[in-house]
């Protein structure tokens, strides 16, 4: 077991050598502190001891530059912590626009990890080095924590909602995925690997076994689910075009059933489509009458990642027909989707 | 010889009133304490009933049409009943203070038992009340189906499909009609909107019936503070307990006056 | 009332003297086993609290052990999965709101406040009794909950986990929780009217000794921290019960309310352990340095501050719930103002020590490892303010040994003080110097030997509330085990020699560590069951020690 042993959990991404700086600093600043208390205390204490049971010191009545001091440094110190801990922080929490998107869901007792080119896998992530990547996740049941130490990130993942994390691995080799937030019987078993490879390794092993593309996959479900009975793209449409929707500003008319002022939008992000699934009647996009059904209980939550990665791929005119069978748009079809119909 | 030779103690040293505990030195120290303890336990209620007041504001905020629709449900005529009462009662509660005040133990203990009926009219309004909120399905519990409040909803929809009447597309079935389990349409304003109502009502009857607990916790009090009144127990030295009581009354009495306008009165706007 | 002396310059004081057997005080005025159950002498109510809590803090410390020993290998072997969950839930609930919530508080708060400010009882003495019999209930009600099967939610409840998926005891340990709340609340407030309405004459605000300050900075967070939290309780009973979904999200709930409204509560609940702890250790600085508690105004303002900062800084235990980044800015900036008024108080510890006569009694020993175990633990609690380093250490180990140097090493540390600090007065008996400060010592080194890997494991990454672990973390578990090993032993060594003194220590005089605070200087050991002869009257500012040489001394 010693052999095993390390002082540091393995620096892997771009923002754990700042988290590890950050740390350090703290670090030095806490022992400084605990080293003068701990010297102070034995100093006065083997300097005052009582030499005489009879003698009563003087008492103090406060040194008032002495007080403001260790009132003011604390303050300094505590404000330069708080600026570079939130400096640090924008890095953690804040993703940059070209991050490569990953899906995941948490459930009791296992993460189930959706690649949007289709590869699907269960308690391990595969990433590649270099990039960007951005992890959104949700729950099955209860609140769930996906955490990398290696990479020094964490993300409470909260049934009902959209939440992401996001990292960019700088070296290669395998590191541990725990589930942090406590979660039932078997929370210590709810762990997995994070697989960091080459980009080249990491196109090969996408290409291997992987199904089909994730928004395929939500492509089929779309007939399927009668969302293209009404969400035809056409003049024929009792519901709005979903066609490039995706991360624009749309207008909508009622909120819960209440109208609202004219001009009013929403960012059509993840979240949206997917509350609009769920809750067709939430947000009703401007002209249209609230008919939808909802489709709580009727898709997983892998199955919704799968809808929202095809709502984002759709372009102009891609809708299907409604009774279409036939090829899908080059566009969304990847490398495996070819090796599947080869 | 340092033992305090106990029958020496302070009881020896001055006269003691009758009415004061042992620990406290005047009449004055003990009903200054009295009645800061009342106001600092008023606090610690104004907190308890604050994490429910938190919970109610924030899914008021977050589902505040179908909050606004399920306060419709409600009885205003009742509750507006019951705020009278309540109000009245707070008067009487006041009236009694005031005769323990002027050293009138008759009165104080009429005036008692007055608020005590007035109390015992509200839990009967309420009572007829609850019982018709069961009558109705409102009971936010196991068996909530929710098929009540979507008949409902259902209903109002098609009320204003025929005032708007759009087209022949929509057909919507007689508000008479009770919809078939399996309709799909059910989701327009189904399952969601129906936990959100059964969310209202949990928070109704949770706020209403810690409402009435303190209502009968006070009647016990209000009534062992009479039995002590007509016992002529209380002067205008010594009245704390009274007061004391008047203060839990008068809050028990302004937390109802919030829950009024809060839970029947939200929708009232609407023109329903 | 007693009106005599009022002009006087000095404390009616007694000589310092030791009683005799047949002296009356309030521990043999009486002797039924009624007199003691249904006194409503503080003193009395007090000693029922410390052996009830003494017995709790047994179970919890059982239950750290068995914890401790599952983790001494990666795999589970010693205990189910399941059942190390309940163990550390039970853990928790018991330390938390049986043990440390009410140690100093209910016991030492309930023998020596009255005391201290010259009255001969609490506020409201039936009030007093009530909060011990609720604390009673909830106990029981609580450990049936544990002998039905227990709970797996850990003691945080979190939501839907706690309302809906979790097959155990909850609602029944709700309840538990949800009376003891009120038994601490009624503490609380029989405190805050004592504080305000009971003192003696000339004991003004300013002339309170320190240990009041913190009591009644406690007793105002009791007051308005608890309620919410009882409320809380009871909703997710409610949800349990109905099956309506306050806070589950397939419901149309919100389990991040929930997180909220606990924390509203739980960050406060956590000064009103360290809190009182702080005040101990003031009072037992002052006595052994014989001086003056330096920057005596800022640490009674401190106290005050500390239980304010606490309210508005319960978000930071919610950082990657995926709250709003702003948010999360303000929480930390909030968060880091309550590190400045615990700094100014041990800063102004040390110049207390400075210039006195310090004498290394066991209160002072243990009051020593209160000053660095506290030091270390509100330090790396500089790691989880700043938003950054908290992201990565948020629910690891780290966590768990952050707060295990703020509630075992400071709270208990600070009880240990106390109980050791007047337990002459309590009993009226010395205990052994030499048992007393190798308990100290003992509890010291097992301490920082069974939390500081913790530290270590926590930057590792190892997840809090795992019963396997990844084989690496397995030497810093080995550590951990091996310390708590010796920290139990440090723990269980003060029952006996404590035990052996009620019974056969020598006599204590009634001031036999110089103390300068009413407690001591006007009321016999043990007290009479009235307190005091006459109603002391205070003259002067608190910790002024006058010996028999005071007169040498100019000031």
């Amino acid at each position: 077991m010693f052999e095993e042993f390390k002082w540091l959990p393995e620096q892997a991404s771009t923002v754990a050598p700042e988290v590890d700086m950050l740390t350090l600093f703290i670090v030095v600043v806490t022992v400084l502190i605990t080293a003068l208390v701990g010297v102070l205390t034995l100093a006065f204490a083997v300097a005052f001891r009582r030499k005489s049971e009879s003698y009563i010191p003087a008492p103090s009545f406060g040194n008032v530059p002495l007080e403001i001091g260790w009132t003011l440094i604390p303050v300094l110190i505590c404000l330069v912590m708080f600026s570079w801990g939130v400096k640090v922080y924008s890095n953690i929490v804040i993703p940059p626009a070209d991050a490569m998107e990953i899906y995941g869901v948490g459930r009791q007792w296992m993460w189930k990890i959706q690649h949007p080119e289709g590869q699907r896998e269960i308690n391990a992530l595969h990433v590649p080095i270099g990039r960007p990547v951005k992890v959104t996740l949700t729950s099955e049941d209860v609140i769930h924590c996906f955490s990398i130490p290696a990479f020094r990130v964490k993300q409470d993942v909260v049934p009902g909602r959209y939440s992401s994390l996001w990292f960019q691995p700088t070296k290669p080799g395998t590191y541990h995925l725990f589930c942090s937030e406590y979660c039932g019987t078997e929370h210590s078993r709810m762990i997995g690997k994070v697989i960091v490879m080459e980009e080249a390794d990491y196109q090969k092993w996408l290409s291997e076994g992987a199904e089909s593309g994730q928004a395929l996959q939500g492509r089929k479900l779309y007939t399927k689910l009668q969302c293209v009975t009404c969400h035809t793209g056409n003049a024929e449409a009792k519901a709005p075009n979903l066609e490039g929707i995706y991360r624009k500003h749309i207008p909508i008319s009622h909120i819960d059933g209440v109208k609202i002022k004219d001009g009013t939008k929403v960012f059509a992000d993840d979240a949206y489509i997917r509350e609009s699934i769920l809750y067709p009647n939430a947000k009703v996009a401007a002209g249209w009458e609230s008919i939808m059904p909802t489709y709580q209980g009727l898709v997983t939550e892998e199955e919704l990642l799968q809808v929202i990665a095809y709502i984002k791929s759709l372009n102009q005119g891609q809708t299907p027909p409604r009774t279409e069978e036939t090829p899908t748009p080059a566009t969304i079809q990847n490398k495996s989707a070819n090796k599947e119909a080869n | 010889m340092s033992a305090i030779k106990e029958t020496e103690q302070d009881h020896g040293q001055h006269h003691h009133h009758k009415d004061l505990a042992h620990h406290f030195d005047t009449l004055e120290q003990q009903h200054d304490a009295n009645t800061l303890g009342m106001w600092a336990f008023l606090l610690t209620e104004v907190l308890f009933f604050g994490g429910l007041f938190a919970a109610y504001t924030i899914y008021r905020y977050k589902y505040s049409a179908v909050f606004e629709e399920a306060s419709n449900h409600l009885d205003i005529k009742l509750g507006a009943i019951n705020t009278v009462i309540l109000i009245l009662s707070s008067l009487t509660m006041a009236l009694a203070v005031r005769c323990s005040q002027t050293g009138s133990s008759l009165w104080t203990g009429r005036w008692l038992l007055i608020t005590i009926g007035f109390g015992l009219m509200f839990l009967g309004v309420k009572y007829f009340e609850w019982k018709h909120d069961y009558h109705i399905h409102l009971m936010p519990g196991k068996d909530w189906s929710g098929k009540d409040w979507w008949h409902w909803q259902y209903a109002k929809q098609a009320k204003e499909m025929e005032a708007h009447s759009k087209g022949a597309e929509h057909s919507y079935p007689d508000r008479n009609t009770v919809p078939p389990d399996n309709d799909p349409k059910f989701g327009v304003k189904g399952i969601q909107e129906s936990q959100q109502a059964r969310l209202f009502f949990l928070l109704y009857f949770c706020m209403t019936s810690l409402h009435a607990l303190h209502m009968l916790v006070g009647f016990v009090l209000i009534g062992i503070i009479a039995y002590f009144a007509y016992q002529g127990a209380y002067s205008p030295e010594y009245y704390s307990p009274v007061e004391n009581i008047g203060l839990y009354w008068h809050f028990v009495d302004i937390v109802w006056i919030f829950l009024f306008p809060l839970l029947y009165l939200l929708g009232a706007h609407m023109g329903h | 009332m007693a009106t005599v002396g009022l002009e006087s310059k000095t404390f009616e004081k007694f000589p310092d003297i030791v009683g005799r057997d047949d002296d009356v005080n309030y521990l043999n005025h009486e002797h039924s086993v009624a007199s003691w159950l249904i006194t409503l002498d503080h003193k009395r109510i007090g000693l029922l609290y410390l052996v009830t809590i003494t017995l709790m803090f047994l179970l919890g410390g059982a239950l750290a052990g068995a914890i401790r020993l599952e983790l001494l290998t990666p795999k589970g072997d010693f205990l189910a999965a399941d059942t190390y969950n309940k163990a550390f839930t039970a853990h928790g609930i018991i330390m938390l709101f049986f043990f440390l919530i009410p140690s100093i508080p209910a016991v030492l708060g309930n023998f020596v406040l009255p005391l201290m400010i010259g009255a001969k009882d609490v506020a409201f003495p039936r009030l007093n009794l009530l909060s011990y019999y609720l604390y009673f209930a909830g106990s029981v009600i609580a450990l049936t909950a544990l002998l039905l099967g227990g709970v797996d939610t850990g003691w945080t409840f979190y939501t839907p986990f706690s309302s809906t998926y979790s097959n155990s005891y909850v609602v029944v340990m709700a309840s538990g929780l949800f009376v003891v709340g009120f038994s601490s609340i009624l503490t609380g407030l029989n405190f805050i009217i004592t504080v305000h309405r009971m003192r003696c004459p000339g004991l003004t605000w300013f002339r309170l000794p320190l240990f009041i300050w913190a009591i009644y900075a406690t007793s105002v967070v009791q007051l308005l921290g608890t309620p919410v939290i009882a409320v809380t309780l009871g909703l997710l009973g409610v949800e349990r019960v109905l099956g309506v979904g306050i806070f589950d999200p397939r419901l149309g709930g919100d389990p991040i309310l929930f997180q909220h409204l606990f924390w509203f509560y739980s960050h406060p609940a956590v000064y009103i352990m360290i809190l009182p702890s702080l005040g101990v250790t003031s009072e037992v600085i002052a006595t052994f340095s014989r001086k003056n508690v330096f920057g005596y105004h800022i640490i009674a303002f401190s106290s005050i501050a500390i239980a304010v900062f606490g309210f508005i800084v319960w978000a930071h235990h919610m950082f990657t719930t995926g709250m709003s980044p702003y948010a999360a800015m303000v929480f930390s900036l909030l968060t880091f103002s309550v590190a400045i008024p615990s700094g100014i108080k041990v800063f102004s510890w040390l110049a207390t020590m400075y210039g006195g006569s310090i004498s290394f009694d066991t209160p002072m020993i243990y009051a020593f490892g209160f000053l660095g175990l506290f030091t270390i633990g509100g330090l790396t609690g500089l790691f989880l303010s700043t938003l950054g380093t908290d992201i990565h250490l948020h629910d690891t180990y780290f966590i768990v040994a952050h707060f295990h140097y703020i509630m075992v090493g400071g709270a208990i540390m600070g009880y240990m003080a106390g109980i050791h600090f007047w337990w002459p007065k309590m009993t009226g008996r010395l205990y052994s110097e030499f048992w007393g400060k190798l308990s100290a010592g003992i509890t010291f080194i097992g301490f920082n030997f069974t939390f500081f890997p913790q530290f270590i494991l926590g930057y590792l990454g190892m997840p809090r509330r795992y019963y396997e672990y990844p084989d690496e973390f397995q030497v810093l578990n080995v550590f951990s085990t091996a310390g708590a090993s010796i920290l139990a032993i440090g723990y269980l060594m003060p029952l006996f020699y404590m035990i052996h003194s009620f019974f056969f220590g020598e006599k204590a005089s009634s001031n036999p560590y110089g103390g300068s605070t009413l407690d001591w200087t006007n009321t016999t050991s043990p007290p009479s069951p009235h307190n005091f002869e006459k109603t002391p009257v205070v003259t002067e500012e608190p910790y002024h020690f006058h010996g028999k040489e005071a007169a040498v001394v100019s000031h």
